[in-house]
C-alpha cells in the first residue's frame, strides 16, 4: 500500500472542501482532522483495490454528521453567546454570506452538493450514504447547485488556490 | 467576482499545512504511525530520513528515488507513514538526526548519538552493520577486514552486499569500507558521494 502521506497529499484539499460544505468553515478543521485520523487508523485494513477517494468521503460524511448532531444537541438556549475568533482568517462579508446560504440549504441538498460536486462521488454512492433513490439525490444536488448559482463572492483572496 | 461554487472549491494551502501538522501531532500521540520521515539538504544531495518509534530506520539518497524508498518502507514497516513538517514536536527524533547530520557534514561531529532501528537488516548483513559502526571516523577498512571482524573471513562478497544494502548510510559508515587495494569499491549513493564523505573525514 502507498504510504499514507501520499493519501493526505492527494486528497487533503478535497476532504476539506467536503467537510467545509457540510459543517461550515468554523468546524471544518475539526471534521478534517477527525476524518484523517480515523482514516489513518483504518488504513492498513483498506482493500488494496479500494476507491480511496470514496472511502475518505464516506468517513468525512460520518465525522461531519457527528459534528452537526453534537452541535444541534448542544444548541440549547444559553443566554449570552460567547464570541470566538474566526478560524477562517478574515472572511469578507460576501464569503460569510455564502457560508450562511450553504448552511441554509436543506440538508440533503447540501450533502448531495458536497459529496458529488466537491467529493467527486457518483450519485449512486451518495445515495448509499444519505439514503433515498439515486434520482432523488441527483435532483437534490442539482437543486442545491441551482440555489447557489446566482450568488457571487467579491474579491476572493488571491493567495489561495 | 467569484461564483459560489468556485468559493466552495477554494482551499487555502496554508490552512492545509496547519491541518497536516495537527494530524502529525495527533497520529504520534495516538501511536498510529509505523514510520515518519523528513528530508535534509546536504553536500551529497537531498537525504530522506525515516524513523520508527525505536529510532532512525532509513537514510536514503536522492538517487534511490525517495518515493520508491517510501513505498518500500510502507511494505516493510507498514503503510501508516507521514511526513513530519513540524519541528520540536513529534518530529523530535527526526530533527535530532537532521541536526547531527548537519553537524557531521559541517565537520563538527565525528560520531552519531542516535537511537537506531536496524530492523530493515537481518542475519549476516545486520552483523556487518554492527561492525561498521565500530570503524572510527576518518579511518577505513577493507571488505576482507570487515568480513574477518564479522566472523566470516571468506564472506567478502557478502560484506559487499551488506554495505550495498545498508539502510542507514552515512550514520552507519559503510563509506569507510574500501577494496583491499585501496580503491573505492561501490556505494549506493554513487562513488562521488563516497569520495566526498571520505574527503570530509580526512580533512577534519
Amino acid at each position: 500500500m502507498r504510504p499514507f502521506e501520499s493519501i493526505v497529499e492527494e486528497f487533503g484539499a478535497r476532504v476539506f472542501r467536503v467537510c467545509r460544505a457540510v459543517v461550515g468553515p468554523v468546524d471544518a478543521e475539526d471534521a478534517w482532522s477527525e476524518t484523517f485520523l480515523a482514516a489513518l487508523a483504518a488504513y492498513p485494513r483498506l482493500a488494496a483495490d479500494a476507491d480511496v477517494s470514496a472511502w475518505l468521503v464516506t468517513i468525512a460524511h460520518r465525522k461531519s454528521i457527528d459534528i452537526l448532531r453534537t452541535k444541534s444537541r448542544a444548541a440549547i438556549p444559553i443566554g449570552d453567546i460567547p464570541e470566538r475568533p474566526s478560524t477562517f482568517g478574515n472572511p469578507d462579508a460576501g464569503r460569510g454570506e455564502l457560508w450562511g446560504r450553504v448552511a441554509a440549504l436543506p440538508e440533503r441538498q447540501r450533502l448531495a452538493v458536497a459529496y458529488h460536486y466537491l467529493g467527486g462521488l457518483p450519485h449512486a454512492q451518495t445515495a448509499e450514504l444519505i439514503g433515498g433513490s439515486v434520482e432523488s439525490v441527483r435532483r437534490a444536488a442539482s437543486d442545491g447547485v441551482a440555489a447557489l448559482r446566482n450568488f457571487y463572492v467579491p474579491e476572493l483572496d488571491r493567495r489561495t488556490s | 467576482m467569484t461564483t459560489a461554487m468556485e468559493t466552495l472549491e477554494n482551499v487555502d494551502s496554508a490552512q492545509l499545512e496547519r491541518l497536516h501538522r495537527l494530524l502529525e501531532d495527533s497520529a504520534a500521540r495516538d501511536g498510529l504511525l509505523d514510520a515518519a520521515y523528513r528530508t535534509l539538504d546536504t553536500p551529497i544531495g537531498n537525504l530522506l530520513i525515516a524513523a520508527t518509534d525505536r529510532g532512525v530506520v532509513r537514510v536514503a539518497f536522492a538517487s534511490e528515488g525517495h518515493d520508491a524508498v517510501l513505498d518500500a518502507l510502507a511494505t516493510r514497516l507498514g503503510s501508516r507513514i507521514l511526513r513530519m513538517t513540524s519541528t520540536g514536536g513529534v518530529g523530535g527524533e527526526l530533527d535530532a538526526a537532521a541536526r547531527e547530520l548537519d553537524e557531521y557534514f559541517a565537520g563538527h561531529r565525528t560520531a552519531f548519538d542516535l537511537p537506531l532501528d536496524l530492523s530493515l537488516s537481518t542475519g549476516f548483513r545486520r552483523t556487518v552493520l554492527g561492525h561498521l559502526r565500530e570503524i572510527a571516523y576518518g579511518s577505513t577498512e577493507s571488505y576482507a577486514q570487515v568480513a574477518e571482524a564479522a566472523g566470516s573471513p571468506r564472506a567478502v562478497r557478502a560484506v559487499g552486499s551488506a554495505c550495498a544494502t545498508n539502510p542507514l548510510p552515512v550514520i552507519v559508515p559503510c563509506h569507510r569500507v574500501l577494496r583491499s587495494d585501496g580503491s573505492l569499491g561501490g556505494y549506493l549513493g554513487g562513488l562521488e558521494a563516497k569520495r566526498a564523505l571520505l574527503a570530509l573525514e580526512a580533512a577534519a
